[in-house]
């Protein structure tokens, strides 16, 4: 049984950080960005994140797992066909690595091979379902397994998608197609966090709210214009703009989202982007 | 219907290269409709293969150029002036360009790009609202496609992108679950949501397609 699952099963509050693996092979600096890591309960590694290319998820969640860290492996229907997906789930726990996320992942025009084909084979609710189809010792086309994995799957969640309903109907099939636990999208207001948790109330999984450190205002006008899902409000980009230090003012912002999860979720998923190092401050 | 563009005049001066003398053909059905192989294409063709120092040997609208057969039976009706050129030119989709190249011993080049089935907003606009992917579940989602409207051909609901009812690849398009949402809504049923879609057949759209009545349908 993982960490992360014992401690989400005993009511503990949760603290998971974020580290993206290299465009390239040397592994150096996401490994130091981990060391930094105190009290996380796992690292979370993304997956061709904005859909970039780069080393796998898997290789560097296997490589971290193998040094005794644990990891929640992002996965994304984006880049894999359904194949490709369950053969990667399988290598997933010949490694040990048990947390996932199950994402359908950002379109592949927002990365660096826009020209790519986006493949799509499943959506996130179909993923979790195999995922839950492998852990009960079949593949997808009904065939037994040799060794059955264990897994926590995890799915995502944007608790300020528009229309609400609408975007609550996936996280109930979500639910009901196994997902252990969910991560929000960044969580930039109070209010909105609140009316989801009172949402997810009756479906009794623990949610563990996504808080994204922006370091400038520049960063949250690039952030609200080029990745989906993420709405920086825009009181906040002026905080950033008029602060002395902007960094500084980011690292509050993300306090006071902490805060406001301490009150409503299970856990913190902090996406820190090369500032490992404040996570102390943020979690203070 | 086929959506069909001209090529850029560039990439055609290129696949032309070759050749001094071609045989123009052109499609009345699709190609027509998007003023991409109709006659008047076809004449403006001919003009632009004069300014290149070419000449046209002669010209043919067939009446759906995909149909393999009246292909070939226009082909014949022009056999001297498809005899006279150095290649073929076709100003149809990639399927009307297979039946002439099917037809001919002679080189064809192709001169559109064929992009998509396309639905008729009004003429000159078209839209893909079908992929053709042999696995229709229209009738749960109210009659919108989300295999084709949806960017990322989703069968459960909305990604984490969607920001006020709008597609995360294009802020200008409605997401189409959305739509799909509204509509049942408004139908007072609960279509797709009722169940969690299975993965996709994707063996039902046949690649390549082939299709035959049975004896006793034609």
């Amino acid at each position: 049984m993982s960490f992360l699952s014992e401690q989400l099963g005993n009511g503990q509050f949760v603290v998971t950080a974020e580290i993206a693996p290299p465009k390239g092979t040397d592994l150096s600096e996401a490994l130091a960005a981990v060391e930094k890591l105190t009290g996380i309960t796992a690292v979370n590694v993304t997956d061709n994140q904005g859909a970039n290319m780069r080393l796998s998820s898997l290789a560097l969640a296997a490589r971290l797992q193998q040094q005794g860290t644990e990891t929640v492996l992002q996965l994304t229907c984006r880049d894999r066909n359904r194949m490709a997906l369950q053969s990667d789930l399988l290598g997933a726990a010949s490694f040990g690595i048990e947390n996932l996320l199950l994402l359908s992942g950002d379109h592949s025009k927002f990365g660096d091979h826009p020209d790519s084909r986006p493949v799509f084979d499943l959506d996130s609710v179909q993923l979790l379902d195999m995922a839950a189809g492998l852990m009960a010792g079949t593949d997808m086309a009904g065939k037994s397994l040799d060794g059955v994995p264990e897994f926590f799957p995890g799915a995502a969640v944007n608790p300020a998608a528009e229309p609400f309903e609408l975007m609550f109907q996936k996280v109930a099939k979500k639910v009901d197609s196994g997902a252990r636990f969910f991560q929000t999208q960044s969580v930039f207001d109070r209010e909105i966090l609140e009316r989801f948790m009172l949402a997810m109330q009756p479906l009794q999984v623990p949610v563990i709210a996504g808080v994204l450190l922006i370091r400038s205002s520049r960063m949250a006008r690039f952030l609200n214009d080029n990745i989906p899902g993420v709405q920086v409000p825009e009181t906040l980009v002026q905080r950033l703009d008029s602060a002395e230090d902007s960094l500084a003012e980011g690292v509050e912002i993300a306090r006071e989202a902490v805060a406001w999860a301490r009150e409503h979720c299970q856990g913190v998923h902090l996406m820190t982007l090369g500032h490992e190092d404040r996570i102390p401050e943020i979690l203070s | 219907m086929i959506i069909s563009e001209l090529k850029p005049y560039e990439e055609l001066q290129q696949a032309l290269a070759d050749f001094d003398k071609l045989f123009i053909v052109g499609c009345a059905a699709c190609a027509t409709a998007c003023k991409s192989g109709g006659e008047d294409e076809v004449f403006k063709f001919q003009e632009w293969l004069n300014e290149q120092g070419k000449d046209a040997t002669g010209s043919v609208i067939i009446d759906e150029a995909c149909h393999i057969a009246r292909a070939a039976r226009d082909l014949r009706h022009h056999k001297a002036a498809v005899q006279d050129a150095d290649a073929l030119v076709v100003l149809a989709c990639g399927s009307g360009i297979q039946s002439i190249s099917s037809n001919v011993d002679k080189q064809v080049v192709g001169g559109l790009n064929s992009m998509f089935l396309g639905n008729v907003r009004r003429f000159g606009q078209y839209e893909e609202m079908c992929s053709l992917c042999g696995d229709c579940i229209l009738n749960e989602t109210a009659g919108i496609c989300p295999v084709t409207t949806c960017a990322k051909g989703l069968l459960n609901g909305p990604c984490g992108g969607m920001a006020d009812g709008h597609c995360e690849v294009d802020a200008e398009i409605e997401c189409a679950w959305s739509l799909i949402f509204e509509r049942l809504k408004s139908q007072q049923r609960q279509g797709v949501f009722a169940r969690r879609v299975p993965p996709k057949n994707w063996s039902r759209r046949f690649q390549p397609g082939r299709y035959r009545l049975k004896d006793g349908e034609s």
